[in-house]
């Protein structure tokens, strides 16, 4: 092999007329490309000396078969020259820039100096800023026209005739090609062109190559007939006018058909080389599609750059439907068996595993039972010859198999695979699992680890690919098994961990004091990894034991662990009541016993989970996916215990808080009232800063906020936890106090852009209201609860205010997802060196130390390199 | 630096410019031998450089900055002075 090489410049040039000459093999004259017979015609489009793309035939050029014969140009001779569109900017730039009389750069040498400025500061080239229009040019003392750039390939001059107006003059591609070819080497220097290699007149062209049919191949259809590529069609085109434009030239045809013809010549080669320019209508198929041309092959999505050299196609990986598994780990993915069965590993026959493998094969391709040990799709001989297995051959093939061979082996429990789910975000997006193989067609996947995929079962499709060598395998396990990932590097936290009913069923568990019997006891830790029970907590006078629920929780803690903090139903009282808290929402753990407090997001739920966090500290990742593991089932079975379901009468309040809910609104009503009255009256008072209608517009907004709030407090009042929803907002599982509010209390001000709804008609937003109205229901504030129901024109305001939400979003992910794409592939190649640099690939130093501290925040504690806390809160056994 | 009216004032002199201060010859010189590079290796600054401006420092210089950071506290980085491309 040879060593890589330093790329120590790149040069752009353009290809000069002589070369594209040089290189073409045939003259190109015919626009046909087929006779009746299907020959090809000689100096026809598809000439067999331009490449061949049959298989079986040789090329006429080179002598060599299809798959080897790379292909050769051809050339069309243009009758007149034509403008390459690609360069029309730098045509306008150098006829602007250069005398159109003497070609020279309208600039004096002295004024060159001046520019390009003193030695030391010296800049390479002179722009086309630096040259001022409409002047006399300071070599021949020509007077300059402006030139005038009309798209997509038009340039005229602006001429003022004997009476003082303007006319348009038009300049040829000829005129154009002739001015370039007079501007001086020097001065093109100066431009930043190097006249060597990109004269400037080569971007009118007067020969145009033709590409090697290999890259234009025809495609024939079922009926028999032959199909051109769309580049094909388009050079027939070009070369059908460029016929009859050399024709209607020697029959001496006049000026105006001339013209004509040019302009069409130029149409076709414009949009032959680009078919979106702007100006210029796209050249179409019989059938109405726009043709896909030169620039349509590399631009875009699906072109040549982003889909076919940054983006591939990949083997072994199958793609389908997921849906939930609560009972497998969270490192294991459910795989189905119709695709174990298609997918394959290569395992390489020795001497140690030959019998194994020999079952293997004899086993064959069709694995009908989970129970059954894997098969194999594949035998590949030592000369790499593949051998598909089928119920046929399986024992002659058993038979011939030795060391030296390889067989693709069916997946098996607990291969190694990488799961990802799109949009790939972040690292966590794609991870490796170990497989379970599973009845069904979908992949099962345990719910906690929906966070770093971002995944629901809503129909949601995931990928996944399998790893075909050792060393491939090793790296998917070591650097991106799920349990590497649990802690995020982007805040230092674990980003796997509860959800939802998880963190429901642990809260509602650990919540205040209770007492399980030895049955319930063993429902709840069945699916846990314990073996034994620990002794009871209370034993009554009958000889029953009891343990606490406090107890059940502390079982699935690691021995040794303190820990204080506070829960998230806690509400940040000003003097702390500690273990005394009414809400139970100060937890204390010391040795491994939950003492106090009630488990919730703050503790187990992914993104915020501190005992997660900790145990991984502390104990290792491993204990870490045992943790969640054992937490998730563990509250399911909790969960399960009491049951846990909402309905539409978990809203219902009583007379009263209607009563009540009813009185707050009504006077806050009174109040908008009043302060409008005020305002009408002239006496109100502006705040700083602030028009009058503003303010007025601040002090509705204030008061119609606050009665919201206040119905969600009456609402609150009476929806205690023994409320589900209640219970999912305390405990941080789902929703909000908020929610609820809208849901029991009063739905509030709907807003656009964060002010009251003022949109719709003539100083009212419906025909509903007075015109000027300034009251809370004629701009969108909701009295009724989504409970009890919207009237009309609330359900309206509802649906403004909805719709903000959604377009919000919509614009968001597209922004955010561009600006992530242009991230990556500015970052894409950076990496921390092993002095601690952050170094580009050229071994360029971008920070001096990875994040100024050199730690790794995936390693570090919720952004901070040492727990100190939490370290002495574990010696000293109590809180800090 | 003339102040009062004066719409110019010393960038070096607002709270949120960090410190810059130009490197000698052996500093560098130490500097590039700890972590293995050339110069151009180095992260860039214009020449026109507001602070390189003010502190004086010329193209090829190499200036230490040392600028408040929130990881780590307190951060050095080193530029080197280039001139501007021209656009």
């Amino acid at each position: 092999m040879t060593s890589p090489k330093r790329v120590g410049k790149i040069e752009f040039g353009l290809l000069s007329p002589k070369e594209i000459r040089k290189m073409s093999i045939r003259k190109i004259i015919w626009a046909d490309t087929y006779d009746d017979d299907g020959f090809p015609y000689p100096q026809g489009l598809m000439d067999l000396g331009l490449g061949v793309i049959d298989p079986g035939l040789r090329c006429k050029t080179c002598d060599q078969k299809a798959s080897d014969c790379p292909g050769h140009f051809g050339h069309i001779e243009l009758a007149k020259p034509v403008i390459h569109v690609g360069y029309t900017r730098l045509i306008r730039k150098l006829l602007r820039v250069t005398c159109r009389s003497c070609s020279r750069m309208l600039l004096s040498p002295s004024d060159i100096d001046k520019i390009l400025g003193p030695d030391d500061l010296r800049s390479e080239n002179i722009s086309e800023k630096d040259i001022k229009k409409e002047r006399v040019c300071p070599h021949c003392g020509e007077q300059q026209l402006k030139i005038n750039f009309e798209k997509p390939t038009t340039f005229s001059e602006i001429m003022t005739d004997v009476n003082g107006r303007k006319i348009d003059h038009k300049l040829t591609p000829a005129d154009i090609r002739a001015r370039l070819e007079k501007i001086p080497d020097d001065d093109l220097l100066l431009l930043g062109i190097n006249p060597k290699v990109a004269r400037p007149e080569w971007t009118i062209l007067t020969v145009l190559p033709v590409p090697p049919v290999t890259m234009r191949p025809s495609i024939i259809l079922e009926n028999g007939q032959r199909s051109e590529d769309d580049l094909t069609h388009k050079l027939v085109d070009i070369i059908r006018i460029n016929q009859r434009f050399k024709e209607n030239q020697d029959a001496g045809a006049p000026q105006l058909i001339i013209e004509d013809l040019w302009e069409l010549l130029q149409y076709h080669l414009t949009t032959y080389l680009d078919n979106e320019v702007a100006g210029c209508p796209p050249a179409r198929h019989r059938s109405g599609r726009p043709l896909k041309t030169l620039s349509q092959r590399l631009k875009g999505k699906d072109g040549r750059f982003r889909g076919s050299l940054s983006g591939k196609r990949v083997n072994f990986s199958s793609r389908t439907v997921i849906s939930p598994d609560p009972n497998l780990s969270i490192g294991e993915v459910g795989v189905p068996l119709a695709i174990a069965n298609e997918m394959s590993v290569p395992v390489r026959v020795t001497p140690f595993n030959l019998e194994e493998i020999r079952f293997m094969v004899l086993t064959g391709p069709d694995r009908k039972l989970l129970s059954e040990p894997c098969g194999a799709n594949y035998a590949i001989r030592p000369d790499n010859r593949r051998v598909r297995l089928s119920d046929q051959n399986t024992e002659t093939v058993a038979e011939m198999i030795e060391p030296g061979w390889t067989v693709d082996r069916q997946l098996r429990n607990g291969d190694i695979v990488l799961f990802n789910r799109q949009p790939s975000l972040h690292r966590m997006s794609i991870m490796s699992h170990r497989i379970v193989l599973m009845e069904g067609k979908t992949f099962r996947l345990n719910p906690a680890i929906c966070p770093p995929y971002n995944a629901d079962f809503d129909g949601d499709e995931m990928n996944l690919h399998v790893p075909q060598t050792e060393e491939a395998r090793a790296e998917a396990y070591i650097l991106a098994s799920v349990q590497e990932n649990i802690l995020s590097p982007r805040f230092g936290g674990p980003i796997i961990g509860g959800i939802h009913d998880h963190i429901s069923g642990i809260f509602l568990l650990t919540h205040e004091l209770r007492w399980f019997t030895k049955s319930e006891m063993i429902s709840l830790l069945r699916f846990t990894h314990l073996t034994h029970l620990p002794p009871a907590d209370r034993v009554d006078e009958n000889g029953m034991q009891y343990w606490s629920n406090k107890q059940v929780f502390s079982m699935i803690l690691p021995d040794g662990l303190n820990m204080f903090f506070r829960a998230s139903s806690c509400v940040n009282c000003d003097t702390c009541l500690k273990e005394d808290c009414e809400r139970d929402a100060y937890i204390r753990i010391i040795d491994g016993k939950l003492l106090s407090g009630t488990i919730d997001k703050k503790a187990i739920g992914a993104f915020d989970g501190t005992i997660l966090q900790r145990i991984i500290r502390q104990y290792g990742l491993a204990r870490g996916v045992q943790f969640i593991d054992d937490v998730t089932k563990l509250s399911i079975r909790a969960i399960m215990l009491d049951g846990f379901s909402f309905g539409i009468d978990d809203e219902d309040l009583t007379r009263t808080e209607y009563g009540q809910i009813e009185e707050v609104l009504e006077s806050a009503s009174q109040d908008v009232n009043r302060r409008i009255k005020i305002y009408q009256d002239g006496q109100l008072e502006p705040m700083p800063g602030r028009t009058l209608e503003e303010t007025l517009e601040m002090q509705i907004m204030q008061v119609l906020g606050k009665a919201r709030d206040r119905t969600g407090e009456i609402a609150g009042r009476h929806l205690g936890l023994s409320n589900s929803a209640v219970v999912m907002a305390v405990s941080g599982a789902r929703g909000s106090m908020l929610n609820l509010t809208q849901m029991a209390g009063c739905l509030g001000q709907q807003s656009v852009r964060g002010e009251r709804i003022v949109r719709g008609y003539d100083e009212r937003t419906l025909p509903h209201f007075k015109k000027g109205d300034r009251g809370a229901e004629a701009h969108g504030f909701i009295k009724n609860s989504y409970k009890s129901g919207l009237n009309p024109t609330e359900f309206f305001f509802h649906a403004i205010g909805g719709r903000e939400g959604l377009v919000d979003t919509a614009v968001r992910t597209s922004q955010s997802g561009y600006l992530q794409r242009r991230m990556i592939n500015a970052l894409q190649d950076l990496k921390v060196a092993y002095d601690g640099t952050v170094r580009t690939t050229g071994g360029r130093i971008i920070q001096f130390k990875y994040g100024e501290d050199n730690t790794d925040p995936s390693k570090s504690c919720f952004g901070e390199p040492v727990d100190v806390k939490g370290i002495v809160e574990n010696i000293l056994k109590e809180e800090v | 630096m003339v102040m009062g009216m004066s719409t110019t004032f010393n960038v070096l002199d607002h709270v949120m410019v960090p410190d810059h201060q130009i490197m000698s010859e052996e500093e560098v010189a130490v500097l590039l031998s700890t972590y293995t590079i050339t110069q151009d290796q180095l992260p860039k600054m214009y020449h026109d450089d507001p602070a390189v401006k003010s502190i004086g420092a010329n193209m090829g210089d190499v200036v230490k900055i040392t600028r408040k950071s929130q990881t780590a506290g307190k951060a050095e980085s080193y530029r080197l002075v280039v001139k501007r491309p021209k656009k």
